[in-house]
């Protein structure tokens, strides 16, 4: 499989080869489930070792059980938890065995990717309450707040044990949103599968539409016409471009910086209406297939000329938050995340990289036309909340160059190219989304249809760092910190 | 700090003049809801049906297509896949109805019974649910209050507690887990008290109806007063939308056709 190194590792191997991959530096991204056939549950394991080197996957056949690696590598936490929710397979020794993705009072049926389950629908009842530590000062209170929450909002439960003003600790509770969007992919054909991906994170369709296809591709051992692949470069960084301004429209709201948020947004929408003058979708969407584009897109000679126009509105806007004394003593030192945890927690994206780790999928993994392009990375050691707004303000910058220089470059040709893979085929890929590594695995049954689609989803890693900044910080800063992490709920909760 | 006060007047107004004067909705070049041309439908050709995700088009009694613009999830597929022109793409996005079964093609279009909301007409309040949407919706309903769209000038605003809310702003499919916490809101707003349905998951169920986790947007969950189709309805047809209700524009949606 292109871009993977596949391994048979037994259930015991599985330590001692993270072990070794760690120590050189190497890092665990996720482990996932599927059924290779009725009956036979197989874990997949993937895991980066060096820039440009191929991802590694260890296949691994478990018995009733599995040791779990979260004491080892974190991060492997919640994707442990949610096999053990989705499929029924428990993990020995884990540290937090609770519900993840079922919330508790789901009763205990068919785990709904078993083959004994068929669509059952998993209604909660009775108490519903997660796990939360045993609270034994009487002096501490405690302030659960959603999953209904003020303003527009995407639905979470937060809950805060809190004195006076200070967070002593802090829980969230995610998953009211979870669709069962893996789910959702199973029997279809592979190129059917685009319109789910790019609705499983509405901010991040090219992302997720662009990871999806790249798997199937490599199923198919397809490659995608150059004007493709570049085209396709162009939708990627205009997502990065819109969702990065509205983050930081949304950010000065919340240091109450109101010109600074209205004006956040104004471009915003006006990155949107590029985008629909280029799409004809506000969200750049029924555009991308297995094997290239659905049809051409003709960007020249107006988009160049309406991003530069762009360009200046934008380097004036963060020149001004720059320089606003307010705006700036709310985020610096606030909700810092250290390098260590953020490697540790799997933080990803500009989060992780405003943590002082140097990472981006489109430099140290290229896909699409990247391999061709000079990525300019820019990184940060603080941490802070200043760090990340730091990081998003520079790769809007760097996004924008990125763009004029694929226009340059734009080649011509057909864009699209045959990508059916065979029966029994799968593949990885992979993107950096606006919010950081996204990656599909996907699986082809004996009749070429979806077996099995997972989706590593960028706001999943990043929601589990994210209450490490929060416990013994201040209330007062709660909504900054959260504005500056840019989480989504529907990528997370999927 | 009195720069951010310079720069927003030198900025000037930034708001469009849309609906009241003008035609700059910033929807210029959107695709929306695909137009059905019978005359040009060849018989015993399925492809636009095969193609739809979510059966929005489907074979009809009579050996036709039958289409529910409330199960469109605007992905353009029938658009492609149609051999004729039966299934063109088009710009219609102001989906907003009062009855679902204006959404579906050949309805015969009765008149609508107003709604009294003369109370309402310049100070409504919202309260938004997101009951599993894929924040496509919630991205389109923040830029509501952006200065292109301000939907304040119309008089409309979203409140952070259902006591003080008018209207019920569902977005997502209903997801299980969200199926209580979505009745609660209900039951905590006041009368009079109204539903819209934002986006084809809150209409339908949209693209991930049904399964383990999701229901079938809010049919059967709460009684809806208003449903906009769209995958997401763009802030100008959630803005048109809300005027219909208001009875302040014409429902421009009969028998799932769009009139001028």
């Amino acid at each position: 499989m292109r871009g993977t190194l596949l391994a048979d590792v037994g259930p015991h191997e599985v330590r001692p080869a993270l072990e070794r991959l760690l120590a050189a530096g190497g890092r665990a991204q996720m482990v996932y489930a599927w059924y290779p056939e009725p009956g036979r549950i197989e874990l997949r394991y993937l895991a980066s070792a060096a820039a440009r080197e191929n991802f590694r996957v260890w296949r691994c056949t478990p018995g009733t059980e599995m040791p779990s690696l979260a004491d080892l590598a974190p991060l492997l936490g919640w994707y442990e938890r949610e096999i053990t929710d989705l499929f029924g397979l428990p993990f020995r020794g884990h540290p937090e065995p609770h519900r993840l993705v079922l919330h508790e009072g789901i009763p205990p049926a068919p785990p709904p990717f078993s083959p004994e389950a068929h669509g059952e629908a998993l209604v909660p009842t009775g108490s519903r309450r997660h796990r939360v530590p045993t609270l034994e000062s009487a002096e501490v209170q405690e302030l659960p707040f959603g999953p209904v929450r003020a303003d527009v909002f995407e639905s979470a439960e937060f809950l805060f044990f809190y004195l006076g003003e200070r967070i002593i600790h802090y829980q969230p509770s995610l998953f009211f949103k979870h669709r069962g969007m893996e789910k959702r992919f199973e029997g279809r054909a592979p190129a059917a599968g685009v319109v789910l991906a790019e609705r499983v994170s509405g901010v991040g369709s090219v992302s997720h539409a662009l990871a999806y296809c790249q798997a199937v591709e490599i199923a198919a051992n397809c490659i995608v016409p150059p004007r493709a692949a570049a085209l396709r470069v162009l939708l990627a960084e205009l997502e990065r471009l819109y969702n990065h301004l509205h983050y930081l429209g949304h950010l000065a709201g919340t240091t109450t910086l109101k010109v600074g948020e209205a004006e956040g947004k104004l471009l915003e929408e006006r990155a949107k209406q590029i985008n629909t003058r280029l799409t004809g979708s506000r969200f750049l969407r029924s555009l991308l297939v297995p094997g290239g584009l659905r049809r051409d897109l003709d960007p020249k000679p107006w988009l160049g000329t309406a991003l530069e126009a762009l360009r200046e509105e934008i380097a004036a806007y963060t020149g001004l938050l720059e320089r606003s004394e307010s705006y700036l003593d709310r985020l610096m030192g606030t909700g810092i995340l250290e390098r260590e945890v953020a490697f540790d927690q799997g933080a990803t994206g500009p989060i992780d990289r405003a943590s002082g780790v140097d990472r981006d999928l489109r430099r140290d993994h290229p896909y699409a036309a990247y391999g061709t392009l000079e990525i300019d990375v820019p990184v940060e050691q603080a941490g802070d909340a200043e760090a990340r707004a730091k990081v998003r303000v520079a790769e809007i910058g760097a996004s924008l160059a990125l763009m004029q220089r694929m226009l340059l470059l734009l080649p011509d040709g057909p864009v699209t190219a045959p990508a059916v893979p065979p029966p029994g085929s799968e593949g990885l890929g992979w993107a950096e989304s606006p919010r950081g590594t996204l990656f599909y695995a996907v699986h082809i049954d004996r009749e070429g249809r979806l077996a099995r689609v997972k989706i590593k989803s960028p706001s999943f890693s990043n929601w589990r760092a994210f209450p490490v900044t929060v416990h013994d910080t201040n209330m007062m800063d709660y909504a900054i910190n959260e504005a500056s992490f840019g989480l989504t709920i529907a990528g997370s909760d999927r | 700090m009195a720069f951010w006060t310079f720069f927003g007047l030198a900025q000037g107004k930034a708001t469009t003049t849309w609906p009241t004067r003008g035609t700059n909705n910033g929807q210029k070049g959107l695709l929306g809801m695909p137009r059905f041309d019978a005359a040009l439908c060849v018989p015993d050709c399925r492809a636009c049906a095969d193609a739809c995700p979510t059966a929005a088009i489907a074979e009809g009694a009579d050996g036709g297509i039958s289409v529910d613009y409330g199960r469109c999830v605007v992905c353009q597929l029938c658009t492609e896949a149609c051999p004729t022109d039966a299934m063109q793409p088009s710009s219609d996005w102001a989906f907003g109805v009062r009855r679902r079964e204006d959404l579906v093609l050949g309805t015969e279009p009765t008149p609508t019974p107003r709604l009294k909301t003369a109370a309402f007409r310049r100070s409504l309040h919202i309260r938004h649910v997101d009951a599993g949407s894929c924040n496509g919706c919630e991205s389109e309903l923040r830029a509501l209050n952006n200065p292109f769209y301000n939907l304040h000038r119309l008089g409309i605003f979203f409140t952070a507690s259902p006591r003080f809310a008018d209207i019920l702003l569902v977005t997502g499919p209903v997801t299980h887990a969200m199926l209580e916490p979505l009745r609660a809101t209900y039951d905590a707003m006041p009368e009079p008290r109204w539903v819209m349905a934002v986006g084809t998951c809150a209409v339908s169920g949209g693209i991930a109806e049904g399964g383990y986790a999701c229901g079938h947007g809010l049919e059967g969950v709460l009684p809806v007063d208003l449903y906009l189709p769209g995958c997401p309805p763009n802030p100008a047809a959630i803005i048109e939308a809300l005027l219909v209700f208001l009875n302040r524009s014409p429902q421009r949606v009969q028998g799932g056709r769009i009139g001028e």
